[in-house]
């Protein structure tokens, strides 16, 4: 059992959870994700790291409902538990001083980048991060990103805060005034594609994190494969993060796509019942 | 041997004249629409007739077919006596998890095999009886528990609780060790819980094993993705004295063929995880969801495929077997196959995949085969398959499911120094002491034989425990009675070859 210590709705379907997983805590690094699973006959979530600290041993995480699981999730707070927790899973990202590099957020996406963020500053990095939200109250942690990034750009869908523009806009224009050496865009699949579609012409090399369908987490099964560059690959052992140009992103949309049937029967199911146990069954 | 066989047929004629007993079996039709077991298992009266057929040969060769030399026919003789306790006590000096093995073991292929009987009659049904022996003691309740000896002041870290890791951790907590398992899933028993189905080992009794190996005091920590959460070199530097690799060989294998990442096309893992493990075969009760689908390809021929197409079938699929050579080189389990066929599997025989047809969304629409036919024989000795031009066909399906396969996973092995692998990434252990490359670590099952059996798996956890017990003692990890006996056998070996 993995005990929930703190709970913050960001809005009505985004939350804040940090979890106490000490082996996890103590092993993760920036980049890396986890498994976690609610209950017993709970499936199996995929979840990126949005923060940690190894002294008291905890994970934070950050979640957008969109299924059941993940409402369900949202349902629980402080005091808690979840039957596991697994992780960290997956490749760190590569931290180096690579100069100036830009840090695309978009919706929850910004969560995952802020550790990356951090330590690619820490190892001398010029940050420049990019937050991207469909509106104002839906931006996520800008004050932890202005503390970590040299400069921050902030976009909304509807102009309710910052530039009204989608992401790609300030990225087109920090790439070709140039001097750029790495961008990293985090977000949902179509946002990262067109991030990729943006810098791939300027040649500015760009690193994705992708979010596939997954089970185990450990390269048993296969499940969160992906085409990259040709190749097919498991996210889960030779990722999260690829190289943005090689990805081919219609797959992986069309591959998150696979289970809409049966997840829609399960929330439904959920939000008639509410969680009533008997109703459930 | 011909003519000690023609002695004991001539002894007791009456053995060789009863039946091999066969096993109650859940009905096709129904079965096909159930998870529950297949086979139901012997009564008291059928194992009294069936261990009655053993000759009890003075030189039985059903013993030389067993991977771990149970004495056979000792046990066998108990159930004759109607002594289930004695026959469950011989079986547990050789297997920890009789009950399992009586269940998913080729016997056909083993100790049942060499049985003497068989030359002229059907053999033994060794593995039935193994079963009885093994389901009469769960019906006693608690298993009798063997003495533990003193404790050694010493901690083992194995990792991964598949049957390699659950036997060795077993045998090194009767011994006094302090053991813990590291397993990367959530819940223990490795391919006994993710890949073999309930309808041929019910998951209730892999549960009770991890139990009874939990009550030897062992720590099963789940959740702990070793290479991840902690690396083997760490294990070591933070209070393991020894440590055992029983990782398995789970990393599935694709065959490369266009429209392999299609919506609906699933590795044998995955599909047999989410049913089992998972338990989507309950969905939505249980959370994770399984495509069913209507029409299901299975690609391959071993007990991997047989597995899925039988699961894909339970959950109410028409299924297509395609299988690149012929019945004769098909390497599942006889009875599996005729449990398959039974139970309404389309069989595909000399046919091989070329292709998978998706439509505009992204699903699994077809998928194009092309006859073979059998060639020269190649490495294996079995005849290879060559395509037969022009003879290429489609077969609607909405769900192909792979079965070719899986090569050693590199998550563990990648992230430790010094473990040296061979050109599969298999790790290297001598074949005698399961001693590696790295000082104070052990591995064996899957991982270094590559994909192989439940039982080779066992033994290779009975060896590793041997070897870590006389490692920590200080011990050289043969002796000097065994490493004559292995020089003798390869002395034999070589002179056999000449
Ligand atoms: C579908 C299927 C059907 C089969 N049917 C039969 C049969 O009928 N008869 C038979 O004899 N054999 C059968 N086999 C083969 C048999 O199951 C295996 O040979 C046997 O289980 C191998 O045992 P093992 O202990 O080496 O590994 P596994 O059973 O594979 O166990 C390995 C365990 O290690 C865990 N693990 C992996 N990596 C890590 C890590 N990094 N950190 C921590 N834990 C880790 C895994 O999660 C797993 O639990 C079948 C196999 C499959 C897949
Ligand atoms: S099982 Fe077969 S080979 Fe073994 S002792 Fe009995 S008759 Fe002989
Ligand atoms: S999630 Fe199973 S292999 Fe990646």
């Amino acid at each position: 059992m993995y005990k929930i210590l703190d709970k913050v709705d960001y809005s009505d379907d985004v939350y804040m959870q940090v979890i106490e997983a000490p082996a996890v805590a103590r092993a993760a690094r920036a980049g890396q994700f986890v498994i976690l699973r609610i209950h017993e006959e709970g499936e199996r979530i995929p979840l990126t790291i949005a923060d940690f600290d190894r002294e008291k041993g905890t994970v934070t995480i950050v979640v957008q409902a969109v299924g059941k699981s993940t409402r369900h999730l949202q349902t629980l707070s402080g005091g808690e538990t979840l039957a596991n927790f697994i992780g960290p899973l997956g490749l760190p990202s590569e931290i180096e001083n690579f100069g100036t590099v830009i840090m695309a957020g978009g919706g929850v996406g910004v969560a995952p980048i802020y550790p990356i963020a951090r330590e690619l500053k820490d190892a001398g990095n010029k940050v420049i991060s990019i937050l991207a939200a469909r509106t104002k109250h839906l931006l996520l942690w800008e004050d932890k990103m202005r503390d970590i990034s040299d400069e921050v750009i902030v976009t909304t869908d509807d102009g309710s805060y910052g530039r009204k523009c989608l992401v790609t806009e300030p990225l087109k224009e920090l790439c070709e005034a140039g001097g750029v050496d790495l961008v990293y865009a985090i977000g949902p699949g179509i946002m990262m594609k067109f991030c990729c579609k943006t810098t791939e012409p300027l040649g500015v090399r760009t690193l994705v994190s992708l979010n596939s369908i997954m089970v185990d987490g450990t390269g048993m099964c296969g499940a969160c494969r992906v085409s990259v560059g040709g190749e097919t690959k498991f996210v889960c052992v030779e990722g999260p993060e690829f190289d943005g140009h090689q990805v081919d992103f219609d797959e992986l949309m069309s591959r998150q796509r696979q289970y809409l049937e049966q997840e829609k029967i399960a929330n439904d199911l959920y939000l008639e019942c509410r969680g009533d146990a008997q109703c459930l069954a | 041997m011909p003519g000690v066989n023609k002695d004991k047929g001539a002894k007791k004629p009456k053995k060789t004249s009863i039946p091999r007993t066969p096993i109650p079996e859940q009905d096709a039709k129904k079965r096909a629409g159930n998870f529950d077991e297949v086979a139901l298992g012997y009564n008291r009266d059928q194992a009294l007739i069936e261990a009655s057929r053993c000759l009890q040969c003075k030189k039985p060769k059903c013993v030389a077919g067993c991977p771990v030399n149970i004495d056979i026919p000792q046990f066998i003789k108990a159930l004759e006596e109607d002594d289930p306790a004695a026959a469950i006590a011989i079986l547990k000096q050789k297997t920890s998890f009789p009950a399992v093995c009586g269940r998913v073991c080729p016997q056909e292929d083993q100790c049942e095999k060499l049985c003497i009987l068989g030359r002229k009659h059907e053999p033994v049904a060794i593995g039935r009886l193994e079963r009885y022996a093994a389901d009469w003691e769960a019906a006693q309740g608690e298993a009798a528990k063997p003495g533990i000896a003193a404790g050694k002041g010493k901690k083992v870290g194995v990792v991964g609780s598949g049957p390699a890791g659950l036997t060795c951790a077993g045998e090194l907590a009767k011994q006094g060790y302090d053991v813990t398992i590291y397993e990367a899933l959530h819940k223990p028993g490795g391919v006994l819980v993710y890949g073999i189905p309930e309808f041929r080992l019910p998951k209730q009794i892999v549960q009770r094993e991890c139990d009874y190996v939990e009550s030897l005091g062992v720590e099963i920590r789940l959740d702990h993705v070793i290479g991840r959460t902690m690396t083997v070199d760490e294990m070591l530097e933070n209070g393991h004295d020894a440590v055992f690799i029983a990782n398995g060989a789970g990393l599935p294998m694709f065959m490369n063929i266009p429209g392999e990442n299609f919506n609906g096309v699933y590795s044998a893992n995955e599909f047999l995880t989410r049913a089992n493990l998972m338990k989507s075969y309950r969905f939505p009760d249980y959370d994770t969801p399984i495509k069913i689908g209507k029409r299901v390809a299975v690609i391959g021929g071993g007990n991997v495929a047989m597995d899925a197409a039988r699961t894909a079938l339970r959950l109410g699929a028409q299924v297509h077997l395609v299988y690149r050579r012929s019945m004769d080189e098909l390497p599942a389990r006889r009875e599996e196959v005729h449990h398959a066929q039974e139970e309404g599997i389309e069989f595909h025989l000399l046919t091989n995949p070329v292709r998978i047809i998706g439509d505009q969304e992204g699903w699994v629409e077809e998928i194009e085969v092309i006859k073979m036919e059998l060639g020269e024989p190649d490495l294996s000795g079995r005849r290879r398959p060559v395509p037969v031009e022009g003879s290429e066909t489609r077969i609607p399906v909405d769900v192909v499911i792979m079965a070719i396969g899986t090569r050693a996973n590199p998550l563990l092995t990648q992230s430790t120094k010094n473990l040296e692998l061979n050109k599969w990434g298999n790790i290297v252990a001598d074949e005698h002491t399961l001693a590696t490359s790295k000082e104070g670590v052990f591995a064996g099952g899957d991982i270094v034989t590559g994909a192989a059996t439940v039982i080779l798996a066992m033994g290779a956890g009975k060896i590793a425990a041997r070897s870590i017990d006389r490692y920590l003692r200080g011990q050289p990890l043969l002796t000097p009675e065994e490493e004559e006996e292995i020089r003798a056998a390869s002395d034999k070996a070589a002179a056999a070859s000449k």
